[in-house]
This record gives C-alpha cells, sequence and structure tokens, in this order.
C-alpha cells in the first residue's frame, strides 16, 4: 500500500514536496474545499479528480495563488507560500483554456516568464522549449492560428520554460477531441518523465487520471474521497462514490453473516456472497459487495461455474453490446434498487466465447477474491450518474 | 457563379457568365444593393456634395450682395491662416487636452465596467450614456451654474489655494473658472467623455479575464499585466476612443462659445463669424473649414500609423 508518488531516487520528504495543511475555501456560504490536507512529493504525477464543481479546480487556484485560502496554509518544501501573491510563487499553471496571449506571437508567448523574471539567453531556452514540444516551427505563428493540440502545447511550454517547483494543468486536455486527448496525455506523461517536475494535474476524466497519475486523489463535495495509486483505487474502492465514479462497479448491498479466517460472508436477499477480510471496510452489519464488470462472468447454469464462485441467479440478458475486444453485457437482475444494482455490468474478453444474446437467462460468477467490501450504510449510487458526465 | 457573386455583394460579370447559366439560377440578388441605397443617397447628398461645394467656395471671390464667382483664388487659404492660425494652435490644443483628460479619466472608468462591473455591467454603461439624452446644449449651460463665482467648485478651489497656480499658467483667470480655458476643457471633456468610454468599454470587455490570471501566474504585477497584456489587447479601443473624443472636439465651439472668454476663441467659431458676419467671408470661412479637414485628417493618419498598426491584433 506504498504510494506510487514517490519517486526513486529522489530523497524522502524533498524540499520540493508540496503540502497543504487543512486548506478550507468559502464562497459567501458555500464550501468549496473542505480542510483538505495533502502530500505531494517533489517529482510526481498528482492527478485531482472529482466531477464538477468538487473542489479540485479552487485547490489548484489556491496552489498558483489565484485563490486565498479562507483557512489552511500552503507549503512549498520548507517554505509557506500561503500569502504570497501568485506572481511571487515558484509555480506556473497550464490554463484550461491555455489563457495565451492573443497579441503575442508563440515565441513570444513562451519568453514571457522568462522576459519578466530578466532571464538571459532567453532565446536559446524559448527555442529548446519549443523543440521539447515540437513546436519549432511555428514561432512566429499567433496562437490563434494554432489548432486546439497545438496551442494546449504552448501553453505547456509556457509554463514549463519556466521551472516551476509545481506545474499545475487545470483540465488542459478538455478541449480537445478524444484521439488528440489520448495523445496528450502521452506526450504530457513522457515530458513529465523528461523534466522530472511535480505535475498536478486536475481533471474529470478518470481514464485520463489513471493514464497519467501516479498518485490520483478523489475529491468529492470539497472533501478528498480517497488518495492512493490509479490501481489501489480501482481495486479497493473505499467508498460507493470512488466504486462508481472511477470505472464502472456492480453493488450489491447485504448483511454479514459470519467471519471464517480471512473470509467474510454475507447474505443479500438469500444470496451467500464470500469476500476477503483483507478487502472490506466493515466486518459487521450491513455490507456493500460490489465486483468490477470485467472479473464477472456469465454462465448459462450451475454445471459451467468452478466450485466456490460467488454466484448471482434469476439474471436476463438485456443488452449486448460487440466492441470488439469485449462484449459488454447489461444482465437484468431480480431485485429492485434497495438491493444493489439493477442492472449489472458484465465484459467478457472476446476469445472466442459465445455471445448470449438479449432475453437470455444467464448466471453471474466471479471469484470471491474479486469482491470487494464497502460500508452499508453509504447510497449505492453515489458518483454514478457524474461519471457519464464525466465520460461525455 | 453569377448569383454566387450577387450574393457575395459584388456586381457580377453579366453577359458572358449569364449565358453559361441555366435560366432559373440567373436572378440576382438585389437585396445588398437596396439595403446600401438609402445610405449611398444620403452620403452623397449630406456629404459628398457638401465637400464639394466647401472645396469649391475655398477658391471663389465675392460678396454676399454680388455673389460669388470661381476665381481659384488660392490666396484665401493664405489669408485664412494668416488671420486665425492662433484659433487653430487652440482649437487643436483644446482637443487635445480633451482628449487626454477622457483618455485618463474613461480608461480607468471602462476597466472597472468591464472587469468588475459583473452583472451590472450593462446598467453602468448606460448610465455613462444617459447624460447624452439632455440636450447637449443645456448640459453646457449647467456647466456655467457649475462654475459659476459662487458655486462649490470655485469655492473648494480657491480656499484650497489652486487658483491662484491655475490663473498664472493660464488655465483660470483671476479668482474665477467660468470664462476660462480650464472651463471651455471642462466642458469639452464631460462632453466628450462618453465618446471615449465606449469603444474602451467594448474592446476591454473583450478581454479575456483569465487573460490577467495567466499574466499574475507569468510574474507580472497587477500594473505589469496591465501593461504587458491589457494595454496592447485594448489598444483597438484606446485609438477608436481617441479618434471619435478628437475629431468632433477640434472642430467643437460650443463649449468655447458658452463657457470661454473672448481668448479662448477657436477655430469654430472664427468659421462661423467669417461665414455669418463678414458679407465676404464666405470663401475664407470655406478655405478655413478646409485646412481644418485637412490638418485633422493628416494628425489622424500619422496617429494611426504610430499607434494603430504594431500592437493591434
Amino acid at each position: 500500500m506504498v504510494s506510487r508518488a514517490a519517486v526513486p531516487g529522489e530523497s524522502p520528504g524533498a524540499d520540493g514536496d508540496l503540502r497543504l495543511e487543512r486548506v478550507t475555501k468559502r464562497f459567501g456560504s458555500f464550501t468549496a474545499v473542505d480542510d483538505i490536507s495533502l502530500s505531494i512529493p517533489q517529482g510526481s504525477f498528482f492527478a485531482l479528480l472529482g466531477a464538477s464543481g468538487c473542489g479540485k479546480t479552487t485547490t489548484l487556484r489556491m496552489v498558483s495563488g489565484l485563490e486565498d485560502p479562507t483557512q489552511g496554509r500552503i507549503y512549498l518544501g520548507q517554505r509557506e507560500v500561503t500569502d504570497l501573491k501568485p506572481y511571487k510563487r515558484p509555480v506556473n499553471t497550464v490554463f484550461q483554456n491555455y489563457a495565451l496571449f492573443p497579441h503575442l506571437d508563440i515565441f513570444e508567448n513562451v519568453a514571457f516568464g522568462l522576459r519578466r523574471r530578466g532571464v538571459k539567453d532567453v532565446r536559446g531556452q524559448v527555442e529548446q522549449m519549443l523543440e521539447l514540444v515540437e513546436l519549432g516551427h511555428l514561432a512566429r505563428r499567433k496562437p490563434a492560428q494554432l489548432s486546439g493540440g497545438q496551442q494546449q502545447r504552448v501553453a505547456v511550454a509556457r509554463a514549463l520554460i519556466n521551472q516551476p517547483q509545481v506545474l499545475l494543468l487545470d483540465e488542459p486536455l478538455g478541449a480537445l477531441d478524444l484521439k488528440l486527448r489520448r495523445q496528450m496525455q502521452i506526450e504530457l506523461k513522457r515530458i513529465q518523465t523528461e523534466v522530472g517536475l511535480t505535475f498536478v494535474h486536475v481533471t474529470h476524466d478518470q481514464e485520463e487520471a489513471m493514464t497519467m497519475a501516479d498518485t490520483i486523489a478523489v475529491m468529492n463535495a470539497g472533501r478528498i474521497e480517497q488518495l492512493g495509486s490509479p490501481a489501489q483505487l480501482y481495486e479497493n474502492p473505499a467508498s460507493t462514490f470512488v466504486a462508481n465514479f472511477l470505472g464502472q462497479s456492480n453493488l450489491i448491498s447485504g448483511e454479514v453473516t459470519g467471519k471464517d479466517g480471512d473470509v467474510i460472508t454475507l447474505d443479500a436477499q438469500g444470496r451467500r456472497l464470500t469476500l476477503p477480510v483483507a478487502r472490506a471496510r466493515v466486518e459487521a452489519g450491513r455490507i456493500i459487495a460490489g465486483v468490477r464488470p470485467e472479473k464477472v462472468s456469465l454462465a448459462l447454469d450451475e454445471s459451467a461455474i468452478p466450485a466456490g464462485h460467488n454466484v448471482l441467479t434469476g439474471g436476463v440478458v438485456s443488452d449486448a453490446s460487440f466492441i470488439g475486444v469485449s462484449t459488454q453485457y447489461l444482465v437484468k437482475m431480480p431485485w429492485g434498487p434497495e438491493v444493489g444494482c439493477e442492472e449489472m455490468s458484465v465484459f467478457e474478453q472476446n476469445t472466442g466465447r459465445e455471445i448470449h444474446r438479449p432475453g437470455t437467462p444467464v448466471l453471474l460468477h466471479w471469484h470471491p477474491a474479486q469482491t470487494f467490501g464497502l460500508d452499508g450504510s453509504q447510497d449505492l449510487d453515489a458518483g454514478a450518474d457524474l461519471d457519464d458526465e464525466a465520460a461525455a | 457563379m453569377s448569383a454566387q457573386t450577387a450574393n457575395l455583394g459584388v456586381p457580377p460579370a453579366p453577359a458572358a457568365a449569364a449565358e453559361s447559366e441555366p435560366p432559373r439560377r440567373r436572378r440576382r440578388n438585389h437585396l445588398p444593393y437596396l439595403l446600401l441605397a438609402p445610405t449611398l443617397l444620403w452620403l452623397v447628398v449630406f456629404f459628398v456634395v457638401p465637400i464639394f461645394t466647401s472645396v469649391s467656395a475655398s477658391v471663389q471671390e465675392g460678396s454676399l450682395d454680388q455673389g460669388y464667382a470661381l476665381t481659384w483664388r488660392w490666396a484665401n487659404f493664405a489669408d485664412g491662416w494668416n488671420q486665425y492660425n492662433g484659433q487653430f494652435g487652440r482649437s487643436l490644443l483644446f482637443a487635445f487636452l480633451c482628449t487626454v483628460f477622457c483618455l485618463l479619466m474613461g480608461y480607468p472608468l471602462a476597466y472597472f465596467i468591464a472587469f468588475k462591473g459583473g452583472r451590472w455591467k450593462t446598467l453602468l454603461m448606460a448610465l455613462v450614456i444617459v447624460p447624452s439624452f439632455t440636450s447637449f446644449l443645456i448640459r453646457t449651460i449647467a456647466w456655467k451654474t457649475i462654475l459659476s463665482d459662487n458655486g462649490v467648485i470655485v469655492h473648494a478651489l480657491s480656499s484650497l489655494h489652486i487658483l491662484g497656480f491655475t490663473s498664472a499658467i493660464g488655465f483660470t483667470v483671476g479668482n474665477h473658472v467660468l470664462a476660462s480655458p480650464a472651463a471651455v476643457v471642462c466642458g469639452m471633456v464631460y462632453n466628450f467623455l462618453p465618446f471615449t468610454v465606449l469603444p474602451l468599454y467594448t474592446s476591454l470587455e473583450k478581454i479575456d479575464p483569465r487573460l490577467h490570471e495567466a499574466g499574475a501566474d507569468l510574474y507580472c504585477s497587477p500594473l505589469a499585466t496591465w501593461r504587458r497584456v491589457t494595454l496592447p489587447l485594448s489598444m483597438p479601443g484606446v485609438v477608436g476612443g481617441t479618434l471619435l473624443t478628437f475629431i468632433p472636439a477640434v472642430g467643437d465651439y460650443v463649449n468655447a462659445q458658452l463657457l470661454g472668454n473672448p481668448n479662448t476663441i477657436v477655430i469654430g467659431q472664427s468659421i462661423e463669424h467669417e461665414f455669418l458676419q463678414d458679407s465676404t467671408g464666405y470663401p475664407i470661412a470655406s478655405a478655413l473649414s478646409v485646412i481644418l479637414m485637412a490638418a485633422t485628417l493628416a494628425i489622424v493618419l500619422v496617429y494611426v500609423k504610430k499607434a494603430g498598426t504594431e500592437d493591434l491584433l
């Protein structure tokens, strides 16, 4: 469970760590950021993930100094920067809409920060930076003459050239189409590895966060729901919000009936399910069992199911979409929303398996170790509707 | 082909193109011409013809009683200039001062409304324009009361001992503000301020406020951000606003007439005097007008070339 954010080779607790201590931001009566504490190691790629209005951008703006925290302190290494003006912070931002200066050409946009600080050899540095983002040939163009992807790279270059202690990226890929976004994700990751700076990336796109970040903080309603590596968050979500927001989850609520060694048994509407103690957030009372769609398999009868698997009966395929690499099923379950997802998602790898037509009665089964357990008092649908927005 | 060009408002090539087109598509779109026609007619009658008349009159000779004849008397220009170059200079000086003060006062106002106005923006801009709903003359006459000897302003200025200084440099006269160059410039600034503010506001309002954040993020203090980002981007508004102020201000004489004294006579008053009060002054008045137009045009061209081309988008 060690955070992957710590980069090998960096001294532990290095001087460039970004720390937020109990930071709160209120706008009038609205609390945008609610008592957040964070420590982001130097050189890591950190993502703040959440739906719009969750406080992630406000958090970023407090780090850049464009917003003052109502309470709390912000440190860069040993130095407190809470009250430092934005233009005095060793932090630069790649803005959501890029905010390139329309009256300056690409070269001057990138040179802007250097010139303000009176740095020597502006030309050499700018040329080198434009080379890094592969825009050297467009140096004398105006921003309006560039495509979205090119503008985005100028914005990165303009911020990066100042060698900030922390580079802040505010949904920098939001305006790009899907294909370009994928390409830029890889490119940004490459640049980050190359220059070794701390990147703090704000996004509502969970795939983007998982692709790029070493550590992700999932934010909801001004608080951090969970913090960890992409794999940790995906495999062991701490709440239904994270389970639904990050990827998809099949959730069923039930009652813990027993604990046998490192296995918990629960009862969901008469169905017996088991899961490892290590993956359960509660060990007694109400519990929500969850399983990711790709872990679940479909079977037509009991005989095809390996012994010891968790089994759910009574499902009927309501939708099957063949998407090449896999077939994604929606299976209508014989229960209401108070029990669990009325429609379960199942992704079956396309390895020559039979495709089940809608209307086929099926059994769902998976290995108990693939099950995670969440506190049963939560809303089953938390974060689920937000995921649609994020995917859009 | 012909249908397309007509749509663009370009005169279509008639014969050759029309022949090759099927008859159905031959109908030209006359709407653009139709919409332009009244304006063009207006401009011809009230702009082209008067300019022509005025230029022609400037080289005529004669008097009201005997009539005027076109004798190409270029000396009208020399006579007019020799007699009234002082008034020319004063007009330009007043217009320049008016433009500078309008810019100094109008820029912060437009900036504030554009960036801090929020949902009050429209209302605040309306307040800038609302005074124009009252007659120009009445508002200027009101300044007579405002600047009168027993008014608040004169009282405040004299108790602060500012009047002594302004009188010493010739801006005011003795213990009065009224009937002085200062009063004329005050009236002009007041009357022309909206003309500066409107274009300024329009161009400032178009600037993405996030560019200010980008400036702050890239080591610019608020002042440096204004200097490096906002000012260059608002130059179209600065140029537009100053032109809209300067050009009418050069020709303005109502303020000088109502708020000035015999020593603040501007070229507009001289033209009026020649035109209405001197039976032989008609050609001189025309020559003065032509000189004024030419001078204004030259100044504007130089100014636009200097300020306009470099940092404008």
